[in-house]
């Protein structure tokens, strides 16, 4: 809602010298958004006169059309001046708008008197953009024959004024007018509201234009009532049209003029029939199935049976509360109208805005609540204009159709509630001071009963009693204390492993991103994902932001691998990233959530309805890298040393996996896999306890070759969920012996197809308690063990708790294990 | 070798004779003197202090002299091996303290060389952020809860007093999950548009009196620009207990703002609409980099508030009794206040990011920088 200053002046009387600024930080104290104050007419000095075109010369031999005009600017016809003009729009006699030498334009564009085409000129003839009005440039202002030669146009055309630009929140339906910011800025300044919606309106007559209301709960109130030998050629007065304009509307004719001013003036919407283009009595119902209206802006529209439509004999003639219909709309040569003012309900007119993408003036103001007791002043304001500025004849017939009843709601409210809400006191004076000044009467001591004003739809229940006083008294005065609030229990575990998961692979050389969750087909098949991969079941959106990418994730990969090449794109070639969050994958069979009401809890089973609806939503956790893992330096090479297949940037990837694992408090199982969008023979499956929690390798290198990332690019993907444990699961302190190790290796040789986590595990179990630890140093594959064989070199340290181990101990300790991982792996001793 | 004197045979031995010992003393002293490094002082002392040195024959000698001589020759050759090894234990002390010093300088390193073998990593800004966030809540007894990113629109909508046809919930841009098998008794799955559907999870599970922040992404149907992004992190706040009151709102965000962003720092509410809370308002932060110093100062402005003096942070109010109802709670007994401000912007003016593009894209530069804690 853009308010100028000048016309909310007419309303309230502000204190001598108040700034729109001044006026923007009471409303804004008051609980109303004001986005800017614009200063307009700003940079604009004098004179700027009016004046009377005398004589017009037209000059010939240039390019463009040039008048040279003689342009009275005082009381006589001496005071004249000659000045080049090159708008035609004007003829002599009429009045127009000059800028004489010594004014200064908005732009600093100051007006000398210069010699141009010719002749000496001594001054401007302005259009509207010339001096701040708007963007008319069309050509220049013709003033009405009325306006006095040689005024002052700065004062004449409102050129300077101040507008406050308002953002109306869905609850201050009633803010949507002049009337509505009128009486908070009354309230914020203590001054007195001229409201203009007080003015005698007639009793209705049963003569007027009869009007039917034949769905009550769509439309309780109708008011019409017709104006006649209405002038077609008076325009509107120019204070109007400037008011229209600054409030960021169009001036078009006086009657569409008059009913917009109204509206905007008290917040009703109007509108104006062609009286001669109605046939028949007006009825307000639902449209039929298959009925056509064509509204105001052209478009033939195909009616739903929810729509509420304005009928006559012919047809809908209008989209209730949203639109007029081109068929009665009023005509330049228009002379009888019929006004309409009416009050629809706010949600049929919201959906039927909706519902026919046509958010129109009206409608935002009948969606957040019109004033139904307004209805009847809004039609009188508007006749009487029409009247007073068209030389039109009110009928004297009115019609005032209601189904409305003649009382409002009350609430009952304790004295003491707003005190409460806030944490301060306020005396019952106050609290019922303030509900009367926003118009609610109030009665009873110390349970008030209130009836909250017609204006006021959002008023229903205590609470908004109370925060109508509090937000007038002020949320600078409520006083600052703490809650006594009981211990907490801090983090739970999940949120506790989630933080350590994240650190530890930032303190691994990670970066964390956090990517979109939209995902579409095409990303899988780059992954190279069979048809029948349960990834590619997914939650799609109906309304995406990309048609690309129109579903949810079921893994995180997709978004680290596009930031992974974002990343490399701008110049790293040495990226290690990781990502946290959900994933989506839909349930099989799911149905959909049960519509339930927001008035009360539902019942346990209608709760587990609501969930059962959801996909499952765990988290996930993921990495990619690609390049080295530690640079090349003075200090020799990088790593991975190599980027050909002896690269061992897949073991990255299942180490960071590990990592994660061990940050959960669990040991990860690693079995050689097959899982796109895995390199075949570079593919981990992870497991605890036997159960697939996810996959870490090198990628496909077609899937590389698809995304166009470098060879060797690894990856992991984790449910996390599934690895955090559901409680706390402490470490246990370890006893340390300090009795001396005893270190033995062996160097075994096994089928190349043996994995090295058989082998290590066999020794582990084989050795038995007095084995403090394990560690393979070395792979051997070659000559001098032969074709498909490979030797792994362990290094093994034995320690008892309580003696010095002998020799013979360790020995046998060892022999034990590799006899064990003989058994079980085929390993032979190498050498033996 | 000579054998030892048996006879007394008063022979005058040479090498005994007290000229001899002072030049055998004085020439090793001076070739120990002359020794420049521990290999020359080594030759000097095999030559000199060996056992085939001209003392240790001369010492030798001592045997065959009549008994009336051996005490004084004795004495003489004593002092001069005496003086011998003084002099090559402080001479080796000299020369090895030289070379360790030598070893010292040549082993001496360019240690500026740059050593960033392992490249370090880092957390997202906006992770670290709900994190300090959260935990300066849960320094004064709140818990932190979740929920999930699809929601139900009674969830998301119905239970916070945005009923179907609220202006405000098709003000809000949702992402509408295609739901099969929906009909008029059915809602639809939502991406949801903020963190308050946790609120309603947490009060229809959790025993009163709740006090939790909601941490989370959220989704709205916005394009990516500098100011605005689709998918944004939230948190919000929620109190429920008996005689909650508007003050206790404004009183924890000052604490809130003082322990973000310092002492001073507090907040101010602006009377505004929310459906889920009543009264509902704006909350502005005092502007942490000028105080409130450059309104109406132009001689000082201030970028981070535009000479404003107050930064627009979030949303508050005291929560809708609707709402409680919608969540089983006695609101006649318990009332409560909530909170919400958006992590990006949170960021944006706490860490002076211009642009938004910069926290969605994951450029490793804007990350690193912020470490493993903000």
């Amino acid at each position: 809602m853009r308010v100028p200053l000048s016309w909310l002046r007419e309303y309230v009387e502000l204190p001598a010298g108040t700034t729109g600024r001044d006026v923007a930080e009471h409303l804004v104290r008051a609980g109303l958004e004001v986005e800017t104050v614009h200063q307009s007419g700003l940079g604009l000095t004098g004179p700027l006169l009016v004046g009377y075109v005398l004589e017009i010369e037209e000059l010939t031999g240039f390019k463009k059309p040039i008048r040279f005009c003689q342009v009275q600017v005082g009381q006589n016809p001496q005071d004249s001046r000659g000045i080049i003009c090159g708008a035609t729009n004007f003829a002599t006699g009429d009045k127009v708008v000059v800028a004489l030498p010594g004014a200064v334009l908005p732009g600093e564009f100051k007006i000398t008197a210069r010699s141009t085409y010719g002749h000496v000129s001594d001054g401007m003839i302005c259009s509207a953009r010339e001096i701040g009005l708007g963007d008319d440039h069309a050509g220049i202002i013709v003033l009405p024959d009325e306006c006095e030669v040689g005024a002052d146009a700065v004062e004449l055309l409102g050129v300077r004024d101040e507008v406050l630009d308002i953002a109306v929140t869905p609850d201050r339906g009633y803010c949507l007018s002049m009337r509505g910011i009128a009486r908070e800025a009354a309230i914020a300044y203590g001054t007195a509201l001229r409201d203009p919606a007080l003015l005698d309106t007639p009793a209705p007559t049963r003569t007027g234009h009869p009007v039917r209301l034949l769905d009550p709960a769509g439309c309780d109130l109708f008011v019409a009532r017709a104006v006649r030998n209405i002038d077609p050629l008076s325009p509107s007065p120019l204070w109007m049209q400037r008011r229209i304009q600054l409030a960021g509307m169009r001036p078009i004719s006086l009657i569409v003029d008059i009913t917009n001013y109204v509206m905007m003036e008290i917040g009703q919407p109007l509108h104006a029939y062609a009286a001669d283009r109605l046939t028949g009595p007006i009825t307000v119902r639902r449209a039929q199935a298959g009925e056509i209206l064509e509204t105001l802006d052209g478009q033939h529209r195909k009616l739903d049976p929810e729509d509420l439509v304005i009928a006559d004999a012919s047809g809908p003639i209008g989209l209730a509360g949203v639109m007029g219909g081109g068929a009665t709309e009023v005509q330049p040569t228009t002379t009888d109208v019929l006004v309409e003012g009416a009050h629809f309900d706010p949600v049929v007119i919201a959906r039927a805005a909706r519902r026919h993408k046509l958010p129109s003036e009206a409608s935002r103001r009948f969606e957040r609540g019109v004033d139904p007791n307004a209805a009847a002043a809004a039609v009188q304001r508007a006749v009487d204009l029409l009247v007073l500025l068209g030389q039109g004849e009110a009928d004297p017939a009115v019609t005032v159709e209601s189904t409305r009843p003649a009382a409002a709601e009350q609430i009952v409210i304790d004295a003491t509630l707003p005190g409460r809400v806030a944490g301060l006191e306020y005396s019952r004076e106050i609290v019922a001071g303030r509900l009367q000044e926003i118009g609610c009467t109030v009665e009873g001591a110390d349970t008030l009963r209130v009836i909250p004003p017609s204006w006021r739809p959002d008023l229903t229940d205590p609470n908004d009693l109370a925060e109508e006083v509090i937000r007038l008294e002020g949320y600078d005065r409520l006083p600052s204390t703490m809650p006594q609030v009981p211990a907490g229990r801090g983090l739970t575990v999940k949120q506790r492993y989630r933080r350590r998961v994240g650190r530890e692979l930032a303190g691994a050389g990670y970066v964390e991103v956090l990517c979109y969750p939209f995902v579409g087909q095409k990303d899988f098949d780059q992954l190279g994902l069979p048809e029948d991969d349960s990834r590619r079941t997914t939650l799609r959106l109906l309304n995406p932001l990309s048609d690309e990418q129109p579903e949810l994730r079921t893994t995180l990969l997709p978004g680290l691998l596009a930031t992974l090449r974002r990343n490399i794109g701008r110049g790293f070639n040495d990226v290690a990233l990781f990502e946290t969050g959900l994933i989506f994958s839909p349930k099989p069979g799911a149905v959909p959530p049960p519509r339930l009401s927001g008035e009360h809890r539902p019942s346990e089973e209608q709760l587990a309805a609501l969930d059962a609806a959801l996909p499952n939503q765990p988290a996930h956790i993921a990495v990619v890298l690609a390049g080295l893992r530690e640079p090349a330096g003075w200090w020799g090479p990088g790593r991975p040393a190599a980027a050909d297949a002896n690269s061992t940037l897949w073991a990255d990837a299942i180490e960071a996996a590990r990592s994660v694992a061990r940050a959960c408090g669990v040991e990860l199982d690693v079995t050689q896999a097959q899982y796109e969008p895995w390199h075949p023979g570079r593919c981990a499956r992870l497991l605890v306890d036997g159960r697939v929690v996810g996959h870490a390798g090198e990628l496909h290198p077609k899937v590389l070759t698809e995304l166009g990332l470098p060879p060797r690019t690894s990856a992991m993907e984790l449910d996390l969920d599934a690895l955090i444990p559901a409680r706390d699961l402490p470490v246990q302190g370890p006893l340390v012996s300090t009795f001396p190790v005893a270190t033995q290796d062996v160097a075994l040789v096994v089928d190349d197809g043996v994995p090295a986590a058989a082998v290590e595990s066999a020794l582990t179990r084989g050795a038995g308690v007095l084995l403090e630890s394990i560690n393979l140093f070395d792979v051997y594959q070659g000559e001098r063990i032969g074709e498909g064989k490979k030797s792994l070199a362990f290094s093994l340290r034995f320690r008892a708790a309580d003696r010095t181990l002998t020799v013979e101990e360790a020995t046998q300790a060892r022999d034990a294990a590799v006899s064990l991982a003989t058994e079980q792996t085929g390993a032979v001793l190498r050498g033996a | 070798m000579s054998a030892p004197n048996k006879t007394f045979d008063p022979v005058e031995v040479e090498a005994l004779k007290p000229g001899e010992v002072e030049r055998a003393r004085d020439e090793a002293l001076a070739a120990f003197a002359a020794a420049v490094n521990l290999a020359a002082l080594h030759e000097a002392k095999i030559a000199h202090a060996g056992d085939r040195s001209p003392l240790a024959l001369a010492n030798r000698e001592i045997g065959a002299l009549p008994p009336a001589a051996k005490a004084e020759a004795g004495k003489r050759v004593g002092q001069a091996r005496a003086a011998v090894n003084a002099a090559l234990a402080t001479r080796q002390a000299e020369l090895e303290a030289e070379r360790d010093a030598r070893v010292l300088v040549e082993e001496s390193v360019d240690v500026t060389l740059p050593w960033n073998r392992a490249p370090r990593g880092a957390r997202h800004p906006l992770t670290t952020l709900q994190e300090r966030i959260a935990d300066a809540f849960v320094s004064i007894g709140w818990e932190v809860a979740e929920g999930p990113e699809v929601e139900s629109e009674w969830m998301n909508f119905d239970a916070l007093n945005i009923h179907r046809d609220h202006p405000a919930r098709t003000t809000q841009d949702t992402f509408f999950v295609e739901t099969p098998g929906a009909n008029e008794d059915t809602d639809s799955l939502v991406l949801r548009t903020h963190t308050s559907p946790v609120q309603i999870r947490t009060l229809l599970t959790r025993k009163l009196p709740v006090y939790v922040i909601c941490p989370g992404r959220v989704f709205r149907s916005d394009a990516l620009d500098a100011t605005h992004t689709p998918v944004f992190g939230q948190i919000e706040g929620l109190a429920v207990d008996e005689g909650i009151t508007m003050a206790d709102l404004k009183g924890t965000l000052d604490h809130f703002a003082t322990v973000m962003f310092g002492d001073g720092i507090d907040t101010r509410l602006r009377p505004s609409y929310f459906p889920f809370t009543e009264p509902s308002a704006e909350m502005d932060l005092r502007c942490f980099v000028c105080r409130g110093e450059s309104v109406g100062n132009p001689d000082r402005p201030c970028r981070t508030c535009n000479s404003e003096g107050w930064i627009e942070w979030g949303g508050c109010g005291v929560v809708n009794p609707r709402v409680l109802r919608a969540a089983g709670v006695d609101s006649d007994r318990y009332s409560g206040f909530a909170f919400g401000m958006g992590l990006e912007r949170t960021l944006m003016f706490r860490h002076s990011v211009a642009d938004m593009h910069d926290i969605v894209e994951g450029d490793l530069r804007f990350t690193l920088p912020f470490g493993v804690e903000i």
